[in-house]
C-alpha cells in the first residue's frame, strides 16, 4: 500500500503542476485565483498522504493549517479583486461609499 | 479485502481530480472553469480523505481512532470551506465583469464580448 500511496501522490503533484499552467497563463485574475485554489486543496491532500506514507502525526496539523490558509486567502483574495480594497471602512457593504 | 474500498475510493478521487485539471486547462471561459473546479475539487478531496480513513481504521487503535477523527474534521472543513471560497471567487469575477464565452462572433467596435451587464444592485436576490 505505500507504493500506491506514492504513486499517488506523485500523480496528484503532477496534475497540479498542470494546473499551475492556467494560473500562469489565466486570461483574468479569477482564473489563477482558482487555480492557485485548486493547488492548494490538493497539497492538502498529499500533505495527509504523507502523513500516512511517513508516519507522522504532525503532518495532518500542518494539513489543516494549510487547508484554512488556504481558504482565508482565496476569500480575500477574491475580496480584493471585487472591491479593490480590504477594509470594510466606507465600504459598499453599509455606509455611503 | 479493505484494500480493494481504500484503492477504489482513491482511484476515483484521482479521476475526479483529473477531470478537474482537464476542465480547467480546457474550458473556454472562466465560469465553465469554475464549474469545473468548484465541484471536482471538493469531492476528489473527499474521496482521498475518505479512502485514508479506511485506511486508517483497518487496525483499531487509539490513535488510530485519534488519526481518523482529525482526517474527518479535514473532511467536514473542506466541505464547508471550499465551495464558499469558490462562491466567493465567481462573485469576484462577476463584479469585476469578466467576459463570458458565447457563440457569436466578436462584436466590430473594439470589446471582444460583451462582460455581464448587471451588477449586485440590478440583480433580484
Amino acid at each position: 500500500m505505500t507504493a500506491f500511496f506514492w504513486a499517488l501522490a506523485i500523480f496528484l503533484l503532477l496534475n497540479a503542476f498542470l494546473c499551475l499552467w492556467r494560473a500562469w497563463a489565466g486570461p483574468s485574475v479569477g482564473d489563477r485565483l482558482l487555480a492557485m485554489n485548486v493547488i492548494g486543496t490538493k497539497t492538502l491532500v498529499v500533505l495527509v498522504i504523507l502523513g500516512v506514507v511517513a508516519g507522522g502525526g504532525l503532518f495532518l496539523d500542518v494539513a489543516l493549517i494549510y487547508g484554512l490558509l488556504n481558504f482565508v486567502i482565496t476569500v480575500a483574495a477574491g475580496r480584493f479583486l471585487e472591491t479593490g480594497r480590504l477594509s470594510q471602512e466606507e465600504g459598499r457593504w453599509g455606509g455611503a461609499p | 479485502m479493505l484494500n480493494a474500498v481504500v484503492i477504489f475510493l482513491m482511484v476515483s478521487g484521482f479521476m475526479l481530480f483529473f477531470a478537474t485539471t482537464v476542465g480547467l486547462l480546457r474550458f473556454p471561459d472562466f465560469y465553465t472553469r469554475v464549474h469545473a473546479a468548484g465541484k471536482g475539487d471538493t469531492l476528489s478531496t473527499a474521496l482521498l480523505l475518505a479512502g485514508l480513513i479506511i485506511y486508517y481504521l483497518q487496525d483499531f487503535s487509539g490513535e488510530a481512532l485519534l488519526t481518523a477523527v482529525k482526517l474527518s474534521l479535514i473532511v467536514f472543513f473542506v466541505f464547508l470551506a471550499s465551495p464558499t471560497a469558490t462562491h466567493a471567487i465567481i462573485d469576484a469575477g462577476y463584479e469585476a465583469k469578466v467576459p463570458y464565452w458565447t457563440k457569436r462572433k466578436p462584436s466590430a467596435d473594439g470589446e471582444p464580448y460583451p462582460g455581464p451587464e448587471r451588477r449586485r444592485e440590478d440583480r433580484q436576490i
